[in-house]
């Protein structure tokens, strides 16, 4: 009999109490007129399950009641039924859209097989922990480790496809044969690149990726064994990858066999690729940083003056977000579950006052038999019901947010920009909605429950409504003034901050001036005679546009490329100590005549590259003034020698440092070369190929007749970027603006709820002592006196909320220092502007309740009590 | 007694079970075994109403005004004062005879298809 009253607990506890007796009488009749084994075990298998069913059926009847409660109680109060709904949709919108984000970027593995053995090896010397490594010393790396299965290199490399209306850059990558292998994707069509593709002077070939062959070949199922030309060179089609395949970053659209030459690519300091390994399966990480931390002491010895101080650090591929981009989308994870908090908080608060509201009503159907069990469940079936809808439309919200977060994933990683809103946020949001439903429907179900008969709901107690429910709420809407003040004091920080970098002066003026990128194809241009001839014939045709005063071409815009760096040797007794390796280095650019006067960097000592400063001419180079300070401090530097970039060079101007590594960051000392003084054939990376235009007019009105000038100069020239200047250097702050905008939205959005749930506990409260209001007035009270009293409570709550907020928001800040820019986490002026914005929501969401107070006439009120 | 036949309407067609103890009340109030039993032996064993079945459909009836808890007990030597008894409403009653009702039309209609016997 034990056992069947244990089974009963299945039942509704309202069911249970009602008909328990009942049920065990029958069972124990039925068990008295049954005996033997067998007819025993089948009438408990019956009673079972006939527990189980009707259980479940007893449930889904009280379910199906309460829900049709639910519609009547909330379309007869369809303005606070919208206005929850609204809540919970932007608190699970904010949620689910930064949860797509973070999952893309962090938790989702990469789409490759086992891709979390997968790992890069990058580099390591003084100042550069993760650097591309040089042909020599990745062949000595595949040699002598024995942590990986597979190790490959691969370099980005993009190519001009010519041959349709008009040439276009391909952006590509030459991998080497293990590579594409060891990511363990296999193609869509066709085969992968094998070591024989990948022999020096093998015939060229190239995969495709999905949306290339799609663009390209219109899908057709015979691409394989066509051509493809590729600056100037036939490649073979051997296969094409699937649509979801990417590397190694996301924009990549085919990919070309490294065919790495080693008897030709002997220059240990010649830095450029990449190299990508797969984990053995018992190795750990730091076992292969361990091994790999000898193999790189062995050949520092073997070759010490190449690879002084040259270490290998071993990241997994996943780890492959910069710092900053971490920082901020965990700061807007932390951002979008505070709203969430203030969301729930503030539902809490206006069902709390629902429930104070319809004590009348919930008294009745006590009176009537209804079990607390049963007006708890009926509570909260009312707050899932609201946060069900939320939910839904939060989902919506986070589709059309999305889109707007993408900024926010580091190009650096191979996952797709546009992160989807798929299976997995689903599930997040169904959770999260869950969670919210429950998390903001148990108080006033708690408060219900844990009232003892009632009282507090009984028809008349007028105290009892206030006591422990007003410390409940007042606690409440301390909690969202708190949360509040930390998203908007966080939110001031990085708008300072963005100030801050905004104001960086990036070394050259912007305004006026257009760049257009059109990359040389490789075999026609090889010789600089060929291009010197290519680059005059564009300059002198764009500096007869009416309007440009001046032009010139540059290997690459800062900020566009942020490194480009290279080893510098200075003749005789070096001022530099030799351990710092990693510091002697400059960024390398070459330019045409005219590149300083069309930036406005200024010229501060001796003379720009000019036209005399020829092929066989003596090498040349315009220093920037952290040079000469770094290599000469205290000399003159004109006509002092150095060696870089394989020849030695003479100093022949001095400019103005510009910020090369972005708006934030400190940059190497720059070095400009002529132009006409690129080796034939060698350092194509740096070979000029951005045109940099400064006119007296709208710099973005320039640019069709720019572009008509090159497709007349050379038509198979392709133009992969047409922009102005400041488009590239408001690109280096975007991600910053993006995610100081949702920041911003989000203090926005905690602010007005907080106001909201300020007024509707100042409202309530005002009703709730209109009598006592009353007699104060008839007593002798003033306008004044009541206002006081009515506000007095409220500011209490605001301040001792705001002082929790402000210390929360300091350590917030300290967390994410690294994004403030020198901005202090304490900062006066965000502090006490916030403070100033909290005081005026403050108010504003009192006002109309304290008004409603003093505007209280006693002899009605008094009358009718 | 009259009852609006929306209100009662709204509640055809009855679940079998809670057609089966209406009959079962119809006689005289009983309790829960009792009704089983009373099921039990006028369909021949055929319709075992199981204890949550019937409990389940209590309460929703008693909800729904067609049987109510008598107070009026037994002779004393029949009773055990743990059990309730259950009696048919007027408005139960009503509801019973308009789903008898609705039966035989149905019956009536399958005759005329030639679905059934002529008699029962």
């Amino acid at each position: 009999m034990g056992l069947y009253r244990a089974l009963l607990r299945l039942y509704p506890a309202s069911f249970r109490g009602e008909y328990r007796d009942e049920l065990c009488a029958v069972f124990a009749e039925r068990r008295r007129r049954t005996s033997g084994v067998g007819p025993v075990a089948v009438l408990w298998l019956d009673a079972i399950r006939d527990v189980f069913v009707n259980a479940a059926r007893v449930h889904a009847d009280i379910l199906r009641q309460d829900l049709r409660y639910a519609r009547r109680s909330l379309t007869r109060t369809p303005g606070f039924a919208l206005t929850a709904v609204l809540v919970i949709a932007l608190g699970i919108g904010a949620n689910s859209a930064v949860f797509s984000l973070t999952d893309q970027v962090f938790l989702r593995p990469l789409p490759y097989a086992d891709s979390d053995r997968l790992v890069k090896v990058w580099e390591n010397v003084p100042g550069y922990t993760r650097m591309e490594t040089s042909a020599p010393n990745f062949v000595d790396w595949r040699r002598m480790s024995r942590s990986f299965t597979a190790m490959g290199a691969f370099q980005g490399l993009s190519r001009n496809l010519v041959g349709g209306t008009e040439p276009r850059l391909l952006e590509g990558a030459t991998v080497d044969a293990n590579v594409l292998r060891m990511l363990g994707v296999p193609p869509r069509l066709g085969r992968l690149f094998t070591d024989e593709d990948d022999r020096p002077g093998a015939p060229a070939t190239v995969v495709l990726s999905y949306a290339l062959w799609r663009s390209e070949f219109s899908g057709r199922a015979d691409v394989l064994g066509t051509r493809l030309r590729l600056d100037g060179t036939e490649h073979l089609v051997i296969g094409v990858m699937p649509p979801a395949f990417m590397f190694p970053t996301r924009t990549v659209q085919m990919w070309t066999p490294l065919q790495l030459d080693l008897a030709e690519d002997t220059d240990r300091d010649n830095n450029y690729l990449h190299v990508l390994a797969r984990l053995k399966p018992e190795m750990s990480l730091e076992a292969a940083q361990a091994e790999m931390n000898i193999v790189t002491e062995r050949l520092e010895r073997d070759y010490p003056k190449e690879n002084l101080r040259t270490r290998a650090t071993v990241h997994s591929l996943r780890d492959q977000v910069p710092a900053q981009n971490r920082l901020m989308l965990v700061g807007l994870a932390g951002a979008s579950f505070c709203v969430l908090l203030i969301a729930c908080t503030n539902l809490a608060s206006l069902l709390l006052t629902r429930v104070l509201r319809r004590r009348k009503e919930l008294a009745m159907r006590t009176a009537l038999g209804a079990g607390r069990e049963r007006l708890v469940r009926q509570l909260l079936t009312e707050s899932l019901v609201l946060a069900l809808l939320g939910g839904l439309l939060g989902v919506a919200v986070a589709i059309v947010a999305v889109p707007l977060l993408a900024r926010l994933v580091p190009p650096t990683l191979p996952v797709a920009e546009a992160t989807a809103v798929d299976l997995r946020v689903w599930i997040f949001a169904a959770i999260a909605t869950l969670a919210t439903g429950l998390g903001f429907g148990v108080v006033p179900a708690v408060r219900v429950a844990s009232d003892r008969d009632l009282s507090g709901l009984r028809e008349g107690s007028r105290g009892g409504a206030g006591g422990r429910t007003e410390r409940l709420r007042a606690l409440l809407v301390s909690a969202e003034v708190a949360a509040s003040i930390v998203l908007l004091i966080s939110a001031g920080l990085l708008i300072r901050a963005l100030w801050r970098v905004q104001a960086v002066d990036p070394g050259f003026y912007t305004a006026g001036v257009a760049a257009v990128q059109t990359p040389l194809p490789r075999e026609k241009y090889a010789a600089t005679g060929r291009r010197v001839d290519l680059y005059s014939r564009i300059l002198s045709d764009v500096r007869a546009l009416p309007g440009v005063t001046s032009a010139a071409y540059i290997s690459s815009l800062p900020m566009v490329l942020r490194g480009g760096i290279w080893p510098v040797e200075v003749e005789g007794a070096s001022t530099v100590p030799d351990d710092l390796r990693g510091q002697r280095a400059a960024s390398l650019r070459y330019v045409t005549p005219g590149f300083f006067s069309t930036l406005q960097i200024p010229l501060g000592q001796g003379r720009d590259i000019s036209e005399s400063d020829a092929q066989n001419a003596p090498g040349v180079a315009v220093i920037s003034e952290s040079f000469a300070r770094r290599y000469w401090p205290g000399q003159d530097p004109l006509g002092k020698r150095f060696t870089f970039a394989f020849l030695p060079r003479t100093v022949v101007g001095v400019v103005g440092d510009i910020r090369v590594r972005g708006l934030e960051r400190e940059s190497e000392p720059q070095v400009y070369l002529s132009y006409q003084q690129v080796p034939d054939g060698a350092i194509r990376f740096y070979v000029p190929k951005e045109l940099v235009v400064r006119s007296s007019t709208e710099a973005i009105a320039l640019l069709p007749a720019v572009r008509a000038i090159i497709r007349k100069t050379d038509p198979e020239l392709p133009i992969s970027a047409a922009r102005t200047l400041q488009d590239v250097v408001d690109a280096d702050t975007a991600s910053r603006v993006t995610q100081l905008r949702v920041l911003a939205a989000f203090a926005a959005l905690s602010l007005l709820l907080a106001g909201i749930g300020l007024h509707g506990l100042l409202s309530f409260a005002v009703s709730q002592r209109v009598p006592e209001i009353s007699l104060r007035m008839a007593l002798g009270a003033r306008g004044r006196d009541v206002l006081a009293l009515v506000l007095g409570q409220t500011l209490l709550l605001a301040v001792a909320g705001a002082i929790i907020g402000m210390a929360l928001a300091y350590a917030a800040g300290r967390w994410m220092q690294g994004l403030l820019f020198g901005i202090q986490p304490g900062d006066l002026v965000t502090f006490s502007t916030a403070a100033g914005v909290a005081l005026l929501m403050t108010i504003s969401g009192s006002l109309l309740p304290a008004l409603r107070a003093v505007r209280v006439d006693p002899a009605t009120v008094l009358r009718s009590e | 007694m009259t009852f609006k036949t929306e209100e009662i309407d709204e509640l055809l067609p009855l679940p079998p079970a809670t057609f089966h103890i209406l009959i079962a009340l119809a006689e005289e109030d009983r309790h829960g075994y009792a009704i089983i039993l009373k099921v039990a032996a006028r369909t021949g064993g055929a319709t075992q109403l199981s204890a949550g079945t019937l409990y389940r459909s209590i309460q929703r009836m008693q909800e729904q005004g067609l049987i109510v808890e008598t107070r009026d007990r037994p002779a004393p030597e029949e009773d055990d004062e743990r059990r309730r008894y259950y009696r048919v409403t007027p408005f139960g009653l009503a509801v019973a005879r308009a789903e008898a009702r609705r039966l035989t039309q149905m019956v009536r209609l399958a005759r005329a298809c030639g679905l059934a016997p002529e008699r029962i």
